[in-house]
């Protein structure tokens, strides 16, 4: 299928164009994934290779296991009872989903930022710092803690108030803070779960300015059930859907995976194409 | 600017080693912290349970002490079962039907601040010591009368009420307002909703509030010590007397010097300990079951 | 709590033709009178033990509640509480040290560590500890306990580290405060690990991801998250659990030995102001011996009701500080 399409959705010129294929460095190897909770799958068989620097969405209809997926990059999984993997994820050529690794080794290079913001009930500057001393970050607390706020766009507005407590911004700031808390311990990759599905618009631009800003240095995988968002962000973007198994079981299943602007403008799946295209999910 | 060195594995964590030991540690204390508490409660009942079963037979319940016996005369504890049946018995229905009616004029009638108000005074008669309740009922009833019967049951029903009060107004809580708003709706009165509409929901929800309090009475000494102790071996019904109660006797044999009574006390101990748990944990049972049932309507 | 506001606006509103029945009228007059009554009660209990105890306040005065003495001889008779204060103190306070770090333990455990299977039933265990009456524990102390503590464990305290006044010289019978304190320590434990228990498991579920998301350890993140968090309940499960302690008079006097003892040994004999009136309900000769008894008992009322009082403000202050815990609209 090479005919494009009319997408529902506009598909920005990449201010920064994605670099060419070839030299795109992946930092992730999904191979033949299946996430499973007590019996149900809830993604099956997922293969996709992640790439440094990069802004990555992950989109598809509600029910479809994006965020079971995205929580397996960081064993968050693992606090679920129940809840079982197949097949591997290869973090820079390391496997992390072995047994034998350490959920906390892999959560300290691989941050997450949450669907509703979590910040911790401390104030502001400690919300950002305690990570950091616990992990054993000791020196120049007080500088990295502006830099990390800084980063996340949220300096100028808490300069002046970095001990009140974290519980007094706004949705908006408070994940914000979530995001400066989860780059202040400098991971390698970020992984945003619909970070600002619970934001009004202009938080939500801000949390993607931060994305776009900071993707020299961390890599991004985000979750977004809004197209655009994902369509203003991303320069790859994987599609998935619900499909339905043997015994009848729904799963959710990678279909297509490629740069943002083929996804949206001319998928090679009529799956994908029906997506973008509104005309269903 | 990422942490990681460029190591073999991409997973170098520094510290991690000290801080995994450190968390192990902490882990192993909170097991071991659980491995005590089981294990004191496990050497606790063992003890009960295998001293009380020697002495545990029939003549316990049947027949009555005789003290400074020097035959071998079969004798027991019987006044003091009885007694507790009538004390306990008494407590209840003293304390049941005001804890109901506190916890549905607090519930069904209350604006909040009388509520918040008296539901602290309930949870201040909580906290008041049980010896002190003694003190209190000993000034009430016993100065001028003698100790009795009705004595100890006040004194346990004051310590009963806190407890029928708080689980009926849980379960009034659990009782979804449609069915309020029904009944009101079709013009009922709100004392005949309250009494033919939202209490039957809740019968099972009180009865096992109720069996948890005299679980936790049964076992109660301190006020009876105080108002209903100065009794003779005789096994006696009446609660105008003061009537042997089964804490009592264990905590009078247990500071006898002799054995023979510490053996008795433990064969009594276990039969209370025995009837706290069978009530404790069916009441419990019993508890979720009504719980999930009205929640689910 | 909907209902009664539900009910209480239906009164304030009432559409025409509805008339106050009488029914509802005698039901809320009735309830409304028990509720009513249970306040009554509280204050004559506060009333009746400040009448029993006024001969003794008129004779002695605050002077009472320091004074070490409890001469009942005839003749000679002075009484004080200072040594049942001191031997309240030195027992609660004890045994609120060695059970708080068991009742976190065991609370941490059951809601982080604990397998699934195993949860439940060592949670019902615990709660039984709870209803084990206090006179079967002191039985239990008397007869087991004691000798033990004293054949093995005070000797043993005593020469490995009898340089610490602690451990002075062991009594003779293994009823001591040492022995009250282990008694109360198992008495206290079940409540004041299950207001943690209840506590830890209330805490928000993404507070906790939030820490481990960082890559913390779960003890880190139980001592950064859980326990600021739960910093308020726990203060009040303390109290709640010290309250306990100090009113415990059966289990105590079981094994406490009894005595008017001011001192640092814990081997010795003791009496706090609840196992002195339980011990000496019967034997109180005179008004003015039973009058300071029941003075005794009003310093302990009094202690309970801070206790008491303290623990529920601290509840329901930590209460209003939680249920703000998100910031609201962006």
């Amino acid at each position: 299928m090479s005919t494009t399409i009319e997408p529902t959705v506009r598909v920005e010129t990449r201010r920064t164009p994605m670099p060419p294929r070839e030299r795109l460095e992946s930092i992730f190897e999904v191979e033949g994934l299946d996430a499973i909770y007590g019996s149900k799958p809830a993604v099956k068989g997922v293969e996709m290779k992640v790439y440094k620097n990069l802004v990555t969405a992950i989109i598809g209809p509600s029910g479809c296991g994006k965020s079971t997926y995205i929580r397996c990059f960081n064993r968050m999984n693992d606090l679920i009872p129940g809840f079982r993997q197949e097949g591997t994820i290869r973090y820079h050529g390391q496997d992390i989903c072995g047994s034998n690794v350490d959920p906390v080794a892999v959560r300290r290079m691989i941050g997450m930022v949450f669907q509703r913001p979590n910040p911790f009930p401390k104030s502001i500057h400690d919300n950002v710092s305690w990570g950091m001393k616990v992990l054993g970050i000791k020196d120049d607390v007080n500088e990295r803690v502006e830099r990390a706020l800084t980063q996340a766009a949220l300096w100028d507005e808490v300069k002046d108030r970095l001990k009140a407590s974290a519980l007094s911004l706004s949705g908006g700031q408070q994940q914000r803070l979530c995001i400066a808390r989860a780059i202040a311990v400098e991971p390698d990759v970020v992984l945003m779960d619909e970070p600002a599905s619970a934001l009004d618009p202009i938080a939500t631009k801000a949390i993607e300015e931060l994305m776009h800003n900071l993707k020299d240095q961390y890599t991004f995988v985000i979750v977004t059930h809004n197209m655009q968002q994902a369509a203003r962000v991303a320069d790859m973007t994987a599609f998935f859907s619900i499909s339905q198994g043997g015994e009848g079981q729904r799963y959710g299943e990678l279909i297509e995976y490629d740069a943002t602007e083929k996804i949206f403008t001319a998928p090679s799946d009529s799956r994908t194409e029906d997506y973008v295209t509104g005309r269903f999910g | 600017m990422s942490a990681h060195g460029m190591g073999a594995s991409p997973l170098q964590v520094k510290n991690l080693g000290r801080r995994k030991a450190v968390n192990r540690f902490m882990e192993l204390l909170a097991w071991l912290a659980a491995a005590i508490a089981v294990a004191i409660l496990g050497v606790v009942i063992y003890s009960v349970a295998k001293r009380g079963a020697s002495e545990l037979n029939l003549n316990l319940l049947t027949k009555a002490p005789i003290p400074f016996s020097l035959t071998d005369a079969p004798q027991g504890l019987a006044n003091a079962f009885v007694g507790t049946l009538v004390v306990v018995g008494l407590a209840t229905l003293m304390a049941l039907p005001v804890g109901i009616l506190v916890a549905i004029y607090l519930n069904e009638f209350a604006p909040a601040s009388i509520r918040n108000g008296i539901t602290m005074v309930l949870d201040v008669l909580n906290g008041v010591p049980a010896i002190v309740i003694g003190i209190f009922v000993y000034g009430l009833l016993v100065v001028g009368h003698g100790q009795s019967g009705w004595a100890g049951a006040f004194a346990l029903a004051c310590l009963m009420l806190p407890l029928v009060s708080r689980s009926t107004m849980e379960i009034l809580a659990l009782v979804p307002n449609s069915l309020r708003e029904a009944s009101l709706g079709l013009g009922v009165p709100q004392w005949r909703t309250t009494l033919s509409i939202i209490l039957p929901q809740t019968i099972g929800g009180i009865l096992t509030g109720t069996v948890l309090a005299v679980a936790r009475v049964a076992g109660e000494t301190a006020p009876l010590l105080l108002v209903c102790s100065l009794v003779g071996p005789q096994i006696n019904w009446n609660p105008q007397h003061a009537l042997q109660t089964i804490p009592v006797a264990i905590f009078e044999l247990s500071e006898s010097p002799d054995p023979a009574d510490h053996a008795r006390a433990w064969a009594a101990a276990l039969v209370l300990l025995l009837f706290i748990l069978f009530t404790s944990l069916g009441a419990r049972w019993l508890a979720n079951r009504s719980r999930r049932k009205i929640a689910a309507r | 709590m909907a209902s009664a506001e539900l009910t209480a606006d239906a009164r304030r509103r009432p559409f025409s033709g509805r008339r106050l029945r009488f029914g509802d009228v005698v039901l809320q007059v009735v309830a409304g009178a028990a509720a009513f009554g249970v306040t009554i009660l509280v204050l004559l209990i506060v009333w009746k033990v400040i009448e029993g105890a006024r001969p003794a306040i008129e004779k002695y005065g605050l002077s009472f509640i320091f004074r070490v003495a409890w001469n009942p001889v005839v003749g000679r008779e002075l009484y004080g509480a200072g040594s049942f204060l001191f031997g309240t103190a030195i027992t609660s306070i004890f045994a609120l040290i060695l059970a708080t770090p068991l009742a976190l333990g065991i609370a941490l455990f059951l809601t982080e560590l604990a397998p699934g299977a195993i949860r439940a039933p060592v949670t019902a265990l615990v709660e039984t500890l709870a209803a084990i009456p206090s006179v079967v524990i002191g039985l239990w102390g008397i007869l087991v306990l004691a000798p033990v503590l004293r054949s093995t464990i005070e000797p043993w305290l005593h020469t490995a580290f009898g340089f610490i006044p602690l451990f002075g010289a062991p009594g003779t019978t293994g009823a001591s405060i040492f022995t009250a304190i282990i008694v109360l320590t198992i008495m206290i434990l079940p409540i004041v690990s299950s207001i943690c228990r209840e506590l830890f498991l209330g805490i928000p579920h993404d507070l906790k991801e939030g820490a481990l998301a960082l890559g913390t350890t779960r003890w880190e993140m139980v001592r950064g998250v859980v326990f600021p968090y739960a910093r308020g309940g726990i203060a009040a499960a303390l109290i709640l659990g010290w309250g306990r302690a100090i009113g415990e008079a059966i289990a105590v006097t079981q094994v406490i030995g009894g005595g008017v003892y001011v001192g640092w040994n814990l081997f010795s004999g003791g009496d706090t102001l609840a196992s002195k009136i339980a011990a000496s309900y019967q034997g109180a000769s005179t008004n003015l011996q039973a009058a300071s008894l029941i003075y005794l008992g009003l310093i302990l009322l009094v202690f309970s009701l801070i206790a008491n009082i303290l623990a529920q403000w601290i509840v329901r202050r930590s209460a209003r500080k939680h249920g703000i815990t998100r910031g609201g609209h962006a």
